[in-house]
């Protein structure tokens, strides 16, 4: 199969099974293989894209025509392979994990949750693939209108006001900021194409770029870059598969990703780096890993805080490309593969002790360890990720940032990653460890589990939710040991000016 | 031979099946003539806008009266396009006015309605079709008065206020339109657009010229319900019945503001009459005040159908907006959003025909628990809501795009970000009904509610799936829009 | 300026403005509708002044006669008149259904009457 077939055919792939889940609405266990089926044919499809574009070639398909002049085409670099190879990866784990957690948890409208699950991966699909600005905004939006049944599928109160902040920051700072934006560069430039090296060189006053490129980075509000964040927290009222692949993974991956596809081919590196439009949004970017860390510390309830340090991690993504470096830029590549692996581990473990133990707070989940070690140490494993200590992938996203920023001379920006480390340390090992001590006595029985008659009844979640959270885990120490094939697939975005990691 | 006719036969179609409605005296019987003869209307549309864009644009002299003398008839590409807007909506109308209308008039009175319905497409067609300015105003006034019968066809007794009100408002617009007409035949001696158009520009300076044009804008602006001239309009979309607010909605005001394309860049010979009279400005104003202004009414109304008027009023403010604009870009974009707003629009008030027809009321609380017991009429009105947003992959998203491009290669950051504020105020109104819909369970008793029946869900259906063809492959409406505003301002850049 | 010679047009303004007034002012639908055509009756009065020609006769072919008046604006303002008594007998008709529907055909108490409806 040609790559120029199977990037279109990576987004027909779940659209499909969108079809086949509804056809086998009435079946259960026919439908969830469904889901199987298709996320493994997916992940099958976006593999075989790979070897082209390890081969050096971009491959390019021109779909239509949208408006006189503006064409829907994909294409393939490996920037975009690698984020669709990481979703579609997740999505089989997320898949398995979400039978094991949907009926665990007797969740309603299951069948509602699995195709628009699919939806959504289609438009993440789209997102990765994209070959221009308006291709890549129509599947953004996409993306952010499917996914708000997913966010709303409980259906209360709560999901339909946290469904507001949801939709009300996504489509308000794209449609507000970011389609301005793209209008004013295909104005300026008169293509939208992603182009090594950028398109806007030389067309435009410093001014308009720094503009433009505030419009950009505060318009892609899935980056969640401080304060365009609230939506993220908010979203964390959908089910905990949601949170962990879209919330985690495909969603805020796909901000991050639009952030680092405009850096390095619609402005260039280079662009950035004499103009310095970028250098104030790097302090933004800090400023927001910082604060994001410090909130989560307050956080009691696991998931909401598992979201502020999402919040705080996409901005090292955010910062790395600011700094305009082709460190930064590639650091930011590789965290988004690093982080995903273990942000997921973290969503995971957060939804298996929900079913086991029907518990949200981390105060309540003291000694629930010993009654839960794989979900534990999984999340022990995953918290190291997300610090960056080896010998978990982290570690290597984490390093090529601080050298790069190192290499710009902003040692403010070594000293925030080097706090957040610290800060990250304080807010996810507490947990874990929390897991391990002896459970409190249980004196006035058990509040919070109308389900089980006492505590003792508490064991490992459904081996569905399990099997999942500790691949993902291995997954995290697997990447520290294939970092630099990672870093040498991605290393051709930066073009020519890879001189710049070693030369600044 | 047939063929060498069709700009009469456009008109006289509908003009002529208008009476026998009245002598066949039953509904349903009139409503299969209807049928025909706007399906008849519409295959005659899509013919002469093949043979425009083969061939360019076509003269025919009515009653073989040679112009400047006698009546032309003049279809352009602008002409075009829009006859095939309002004949598609016309023709999509019937069938899904056939269970609405029984549902809303009186069963003695549906005859009646679709002899007005066939005098008021009439009407609208003659005028879009016209090429002489006092015939256009006949056409006017047969469309007006037309539709001051249909919307007092309303069971709800403030229906007869609302005519009341529209009657008095479009007949002083209707005046103010032919005092216009009289200055500049004053001046010229002449009625034929295209004369007009050929010795206006050597007396723009005149001040008879200037009066004018400000009669004319004023009088237009009252048809097509421009802020603040808008005060008829909320009321007789909300209290008309239905399938007479889809198509009022749907092509009256369009064709309105076609009318003031017509006269400001045919009549008065396009972006150099502003140098001498700043109306360009003026309308941008009152475009904007009305794209906001109208929106953030829209979110405080509890009656869907009045929302819905309020959202068209601030709709009707980005056609004016492009039309303002004076570029290319910005013109297009205000041409096709004529013909993606009539889309959404009347999808979305169709979907309200269908939800009226199962509820019995419009009112945002019978919504309640509806995204279940009625999921395609609603998916319908998702659809139609995202557009009105301007969402990517429908066909709000173009009419927003070559807006936006339109100011900012005039250099105007504001204006592109009052465009895009005005599709964040859409968010909120269309939202606020699709949660309700969504998400208030249905009250108990509401068992009873089921899907609308087919033939209203069908032309719901081919409405929304317009709304994302157009908006997935914009490229046929965009060179049709393009090709009419490069005719109307040349190559003005 | 030549006042006196462009009476017809004062006269033309000043009957606009009357129906104009009464449109606006009055609150009986009845009076509105006749202030309607006194508006309507101004631009006639326009039309017709316009065409006239000074020294011209009415346009008939006739021996020894050079200067007509121009007859177009007086047939299109025929047309006009039809359409304006259309306006008013839909307009009066509508009055007669109103009273029916409210018992009142006074704007102030019709509003009155609205006011209390959902």
């Amino acid at each position: 199969m040609s790559p120029e077939i199977a990037m279109p055919l990576a987004v027909a792939v779940p659209l499909v099974g969108v079809a086949l889940i509804l056809l086998a609405r009435n079946r259960p266990n026919l439908r969830e293989a469904m889901t199987m089926v298709t996320a493994f044919s997916l992940f099958a499809v976006v593999l075989s894209i790979f070897p082209a574009v390890i081969a050096g070639e971009r491959p390019t398909i021109v779909l239509f025509e949208m408006f006189p002049g503006l064409r829907f085409a994909l294409s393939a670099e490996p920037l975009g392979t690698t984020f669709a190879g990481i979703a579609s990866l997740l999505w089989i784990v997320t898949s398995i994990y979400s039978i094991g957690y949907m009926r665990g948890h007797h969740e309603q409208n299951q069948t509602r949750f699995y195709a628009f699950f699919a939806v959504a991966l289609a438009t993440t699909m789209g997102v990765a693939f994209s070959d221009n600005m308006l291709t890549l905004f129509t599947f953004y939006e996409a993306l952010t209108l499917c996914t708000f049944p997913l966010v709303t599928h409980a259906g209360t109160d709560e999901a339909r006001r946290a469904g507001r902040v949801y939709l009300g920051i996504l489509l308000g700072t794209s449609i507000g900021l970011q389609l301005l934006a793209v209008v004013a560069t295909w104005l300026i430039a008169g293509t939208l194409d992603f182009t090594d090296g950028g398109i806007l060189a030389g067309k435009a006053s410093d001014g308009v770029i720094a503009v433009l490129l505030a419009l950009y980075i505060f318009g892609i509000g899935k980056a969640a870059l401080m304060p365009f964040h609230r939506w993220l927290p908010a979203a964390m009222v959908a089910p905990t598969p949601v949170s962990a692949l879209l919330h985690a993974v495909a969603v805020v991956k796909a901000g991050v990703f639009t952030v680092l596809k405009v850096t390095v081919y619609i402005f260039g590196i280079d662009l950035l780096a004499t103009t310095g439009a970028s250098t104030w949004l790097a302090y933004m970017a800090a400023a927001t890993i910082l604060i994001a860390s410090l909130v989560a510390m307050t956080k009691d309830n696991l998931k909401a805080r598992l979201a502020y340090s999402t919040i705080s991690q996409l901005s090292y993504i955010v910062l790395g490309a600011m700094m305009a470096t082709g460190a930064g830029v590639v650091g930011g590549a590789m965290h988004i593969a690093m982080h995903a692996f273990g942000k997921i581990t973290l969503f995971f473990c957060a939804g298996a002790i929900l079913v086991a133990s029907h518990k949200t707070e981390i105060s309540q989940m003291q000694g629930l360890g010993r009654r839960m070690p794989f979900t534990f140490a999984a999340f022990f494993l995953g918290a190291l990720s997300i610090i960056g200590l080896p010998p978990m992938g982290g570690s290597w996203s984490k390093f090529e940032l601080v050298l790069a920023a190192a290499d710009t001379g902003h040692l403010v920006f070594v000293a925030v990653l080097m706090i957040s480390s610290l800060l990250n340390i304080a807010y996810l090992i507490p947990v874990a460890i929390r897991g391990f001590l002896p459970a409190p006595a249980e004196a006035g029985g058990n509040p919070g589990g109308n389900h089980e008659p006492d505590g003792g009844g508490i064991s490992e979640a459904p081996a569905f939710c399990v099997v999942p959270l500790c691949f993902t885990a291995l997954g995290c120490i697997v990447l520290f040991f294939y970092a630099d094939w990672l870093y040498a697939f991605l290393r051709p975005i930066t073009g020519a000016i890879t001189g710049a990691i070693t030369g600044g | 031979m047939i063929l060498l006719h069709l700009p009469a036969l456009q008109v006289v179609v509908p003009l002529m099946a208008a009476p026998a409605c009245v002598l066949l005296r039953h509904g349903r019987i009139a409503w299969a003539l209807a049928l025909v003869v706007t399906w008849t209307a519409f295959a005659v549309a899509l013919a002469l806008l093949l043979q425009v864009i083969d061939s360019g644009p076509i003269s025919y002299a009515m009653g073989g009266w040679a112009p400047p003398w006698g009546i032309e008839y003049r279809v352009d590409t602008l002409a075009a396009f829009i006859l095939v807007i309002v004949t598609s909506i016309g023709a999509l109308v019937v069938p899904f006015a056939r269970a609405s209308v029984e549902r809303e008039v009186a069963s003695d009175r549906i005859y009646l309605f679709y002899t007005m319905y066939l005098l008021c497409l009439s009407g609208l067609l003659g005028i879009t079709i016209t090429g002489d300015a006092f015939n256009l105003f006949v056409f006017l006034e047969i469309s007006s008065l037309s539709s001051y019968v249909l919307i007092s066809l309303g069971r709800d007794r403030r229906a007869l206020t609302a005519a009341f009100r529209y009657l008095i408002l479009g007949t002083i617009g209707a005046t103010f339109y032919i005092i216009g007409v009289g200055m500049i035949y004053m001046v010229t001696g002449t009625l034929n657009i295209a004369d007009l158009a050929s010795k206006l520009p050597a007396m723009a300076d005149s001040r008879t010229v200037h009066m004018a044009l400000a009669f004319l804008t004023v009088g237009i602006s009252l048809k097509l319900a421009l802020f603040p001239l808008h005060l008829w309009l909320p009321n007789a979309y909300a209290f008309a019945p239905t399938a007479v607010t889809v198509f009022l909605a749907a092509t009256a005001t369009k064709v309105a503001v076609y009318v003031m394309i017509r006269i400001v860049y045919t009549v008065f010979g396009g972006p150099a009459i502003f140098e001498q009279m700043p109306i360009d400005e003026m309308l941008m104003g009152l475009g904007m005040l009305s794209m906001i202004g109208a929106s953030l009414v829209a979110i405080f109304q509890d009656n869907v159908k009045r929302l819905l008027a309020y959202s068209s009023l601030s709709q009707i403010g980005y056609m004016v907006l492009g039309l303002s604009l004076a570029n290319v870009s910005g013109l297009a974009g205000g041409i096709v959003h004529i013909f993606n707003h009539a889309m959404m629009k009347a999808a979305l008030f169709m979907a309200v025909g269908c939800i009226f027809y199962r509820v019995g009321s419009v009112h945002i609380d019978a919504l309640a628990g509806l995204g279940r017991r009625m999921p395609l009429t609603m998916a319908g009105f998702v659809i139609g809501g995202l557009s009105l947003i301007g969402a990517p992959l429908t066909v709000g998203f173009v009419s927003k795009w070559y807006l936006i491009q339109g100011a900012l290669e005039r250099g105007l950051w504001p204006v592109a970000l009052v465009i895009l504020a005005s599709g964040l105020l859409a968010l909120i109104y269309v939202w606020r009904i699709v949660e309700v819909a969504y998400f208030r369970p249905s009250p108990d008793g509401a068992t009873e509610i089921r899907e609308a029946p087919l033939s209203m869900l069908i032309p719901l259906g081919v409405l929304c799936v317009a709304c994302i063809y157009f908006g997935i492959d914009a490229t046929a409406t965009m060179d049709l829009a393009t090709a009419a505003a490069v005719e109307l301002i040349g190559s003005h850049p | 300026m030549d006042v006196p010679g462009l009476y017809n047009y004062w006269i033309v303004v000043v009957l606009m403005m009357i129906g104009f007034y009464v449109v606006i002012a009055q609150g009986n639908l009845v009076k509105k509708i006749f202030g309607l055509n006194i508006f309507q009756v101004g631009v006639f009065v326009f039309y017709i002044s316009m065409a006239k020609v000074k020294g011209g006769t009415a346009p008939i072919l006739d021996g020894g006669i050079e200067v007509y008046s121009n007859p177009l604006p007086h047939v299109l303002i025929l047309t006009a008149i039809v359409v304006g008594i259309a306006t008013m007998a839909l307009g009066l008709a509508l009055v007669v259904r109103i009273r029916d529907a409210y018992g009142t055909i006074e704007e102030d108490e019709i509003e009155t009457q609205e006011g209390e409806l959902p």
